[in-house]
């Protein structure tokens, strides 16, 4: 029982962007990088009960350069700010970020001495997740933009310049 | 030993460095000297019947709009006796600095290290005294009543990380 049973003996034509595309959205690796108690949620979204393993994305790497989404979970501080950036530079094109959790969004409710207010500053942003901590579907639903824009992309222009307009 | 016989024997043994003992919900205070605190420190560790074995605390406190003072807190706990003593020492806020007790209680050296790195208190002869917990480029002291508690260095990171976004 194979693709094969559906469409018979045939041919399928589509753009090589579709197809690039489709296949970078169904198998996104990414890599968790948790700060805060929003990485709690993130571990529960790998887990059974919310299993990203539907969306094709379960798979997290703690290295960077098997990933190509960054998941900044949490509060980011000026002494780790070096430490994020570095992992994000050392991610193969083409990736993807995620800032979530009000913190990673903008501080949140850390208008402090030593916290970054907002991700951004830092790196370029393709989804900020707000929430504290947001549910662990918010999360599905922030990979799910992800995909949606990653559809959108021209896998012969994407650059880190393209998202950094965010 | 309850509260009273332990501030007895404090004070009979160091009449000149008290400054003054409270209890507050049957948690005693002795506040002392600072040219007093490795005598008293040692004295506390070594008297057979106080024992106090275990620094659970050390920290900084900045009351300088009010006394003038910075204060160091010890948090003092006996394992063998479960008796508790907590210590205060004032210290004149224009050059703050007290002698170290990591030679008493090993595990001063990185608490010592916080109050060091959020009050700008200086531990006289402590083996390490670098900061603990703010980058190695932070200026000043950020728990000081005197730094702006949005005192951020620099004020946005995305001159160093953004740059070439910003510009183009």
């Amino acid at each position: 029982m194979g693709l094969e049973s559906h469409l018979g003996d045939n041919i399928l034509t589509t753009t090589l962007n579709t197809m690039v595309n489709w296949a970078r959205k169904s198998a996104l690796w990414p890599m968790p990088f948790g700060l805060a108690c929003c990485a709690i949620e993130m571990m529960a979204v790998v887990a059974p009960r919310y299993d990203l393993a539907r969306f094709g994305a379960e798979v997290f790497r703690f290295s960077p350069r098997q990933s190509d989404l960054m998941i900044v979970a949490g509060t980011l501080t000026y002494k780790m700010a070096p430490v994020a950036r570095r992992i994000y530079d050392q991610m193969p094109e083409p990736k993807w970020v995620i800032a979530m959790g009000a913190c990673a969004v903008s501080g949140g409710v850390f208008n402090t001495y030593s916290v970054v207010q907002g991700l951004d500053q830092v790196m370029p942003v393709d989804v900020y997740l707000p929430g504290c901590p947001p549910r662990p579907e918010a999360l599905i639903h922030a990979i799910m933009e992800i995909q949606k824009k990653i559809e959108k992309e021209s896998f012969i222009s994407k650059t880190t310049a393209d998202t950094a307009k965010s | 030993m309850d509260n009273e016989a332990i501030a007895t024997l404090i004070k009979t043994n160091f009449p000149d460095a008290i400054i003054g003992s409270g209890v507050f919900r049957n948690e005693l205070t002795i506040i002392i000297k600072k040219e007093f605190i490795t005598d008293i420190a040692k004295f506390l560790k070594e008297h057979q019947e106080l024992d106090f074995n275990f620094l659970s605390d050390l920290c900084g406190v900045d009351r300088v709009e009010m006394d003038g003072v910075f204060e160091v807190v010890y948090h003092l706990y006996s394992i063998y006796k479960n008796h508790r003593l907590r210590l205060k020492v004032p210290i004149p806020s224009n050059e703050p600095h007290i002698s170290t007790v990591t030679g008493v209680w090993k595990t001063a050296n990185w608490h010592e290290r916080e109050a060091y790195d959020m009050f700008g208190i200086k531990f006289n002869n402590h083996p390490d005294l670098r900061k603990i917990l703010m980058p190695d480029d932070f200026e000043g002291h950020p728990l000081r009543k005197s730094y702006p508690i949005d005192g951020r260095q620099p004020v946005t990171l995305r001159g160093i990380y953004r740059k070439d976004v910003d510009e183009a």
